[in-house]
């Protein structure tokens, strides 16, 4: 790949001029100039699917909303990250995540160390507006070293791109749709009757909230350790 | 009454379906109760004598979810009575440990709770004890409220600071310092 012939263009990122690679995403330019996006099903080092519509951007011109971490930069786009309408669609996404699964924090494995957690107070989110649903949905504890507790799932899909893109199995999948929604294993089988799973683990520590976690642990025990998830990467793009 | 006594703010706690956690918390604000004490009247609480919620409450603190028809009861007489209503810690806030139940039927629930696994004079309670509700809800499901103080609990700092705000006619702003969960 010739690297010199891909085109720069520059735009405007909440009231800056910016400069950018046309391959590059609006979320990536705008971290390149320290300007704060909201994510959470993104994760560096892995693919962009704007699954979560946290980075929702405003782009002039248009009437929709962008998602910053898939949509493209554009010479003389102009983006507005912030905005009373955003902040408000934000906030409402965000509820509707908690509304939609049992995320009781306080006895959750990653309280304290939860991205949906932190970024609820980030955005100011503190009390949810709409009725919880309360699903009855399962704890898959059959894994040896790992538990699977779906009342915690935001479906960010982090699990089912990590397994696939870097670990290569491919073992989790998405399964339904809305809110009967689920991440599975295999065909829908017992995580620990998983005959593709190698179990790296690397699923559990991407997972952002407590749904993915390991055994034996207390609430506010599970930390998540991300740091492998660059360096692997970087090993991919080397061999190709 | 003295002029002074007359000034104080009118302050009620109250401790729905909660473990009381919050109330333990607030009594870590320590010596700062005494700040406190000169600048409010606690009318009604689990820590004072009064049985019956008071008319022109000031601030009222409710601790826990809407869990019983005593519940649901007692938060609209609060609402009622009450300027500034403040949804105190997670149960009041998100319905929280309570909620977790909601999952199932009630009728399910108590079969569990109070036949499957007891061993002894295996019965539902249904005199002097209060109905349950079918679902678990945090109080603005119910009533409206003016001041959100999530955590499990929240920090001594955060009810003190909550507080302290309130008396002065400030609105207080806990975004940076209260979170679910703790």
């Amino acid at each position: 790949m010739n690297k010199a012939s891909i085109e720069i263009c520059t735009l405007i990122i909440e009231n800056r001029e910016c400069g950018g690679r046309a391959d590059q995403t609006i979320l990536e330019v705008a971290e390149e100039y320290g300007i704060f996006i909201p994510t959470l099903c993104r994760l560096s080092g892995l693919s962009s699917i704007g699954a979560c519509r946290m980075c929702l951007v405003e782009v002039k011109g248009s009437n929709k909303l962008m998602p910053a971490c898939v949509t493209k930069v554009q010479e003389g786009m102009e983006v507005t990250v912030n905005s009373e309408r955003l902040a408000e669609f934000r906030k409402l996404t965000l509820e509707m995540l908690f509304s939609e699964r049992n995320h009781i924090c306080s006895v959750c494995v990653t309280n304290g160390h939860c991205d949906l957690q932190s970024l609820a107070q980030k955005l100011g989110v503190n009390h949810i507006t709409m009725p919880y649903i309360h699903p009855h949905v399962q704890v898959d504890a059959s894994h040896p070293r790992f538990i699977a507790d779906h009342n915690r799932c935001i479906l960010c899909t982090r699990c089912i791109r990590v397994c696939q893109e870097i670990e290569g199995a491919h073992t989790w999948d998405l399964m339904g749709r809305g809110t009967k929604a689920r991440v599975i294993t295999d065909l829908n089988r017992p995580w620990g009757e998983s005959e593709s799973c190698t179990g790296c683990g690397k699923c559990v520590q991407v997972c952002p909230t407590g749904a993915l976690s390991e055994k034996g642990q207390a609430a506010g025990e599970m930390l998540k350790r991300r740091t492998f998830l660059p360096y692997l990467s970087m090993m991919r793009e080397v061999g190709k | 009454m003295t002029k002074a006594k007359a000034a104080k703010a009118r302050v009620a706690t109250v401790w729905l379906d909660g473990c009381s956690g919050c109330h333990m918390s607030l009594l870590d604000i320590d010596e700062r109760l005494i700040l406190l004490e000169e600048k409010i009247e606690l009318v009604y609480s689990p820590l004072v004598d009064a049985k019956v919620f008071p008319e022109n409450v000031d601030v009222a603190l409710v601790e826990g979810s809407i869990s019983s028809e005593e519940d649901l009861h007692k938060i609209k007489i609060i609402r009622k009575n009450s300027k500034v209503l403040v949804s105190l810690g997670d149960c009041a806030v998100t319905g929280n440990i309570p909620s977790m139940r909601t999952v199932f039927s009630l009728e399910s629930m108590l079969e569990r709770v109070y036949d499957e696994n007891a061993t002894i004079n295996q019965q539902v309670p249904t005199k002097v004890v209060p109905k349950l509700l079918e679902r678990v809800m945090p109080l603005h499901e119910v009533v409206d409220v003016d001041i959100y103080l999530p955590g499990c609990p929240p920090s001594a700092e955060n009810i003190f600071f909550a507080i302290s705000e309130l008396l002065e006619g400030r609105t207080p702003d806990l975004t940076l310092t209260a979170r679910f969960g703790a």
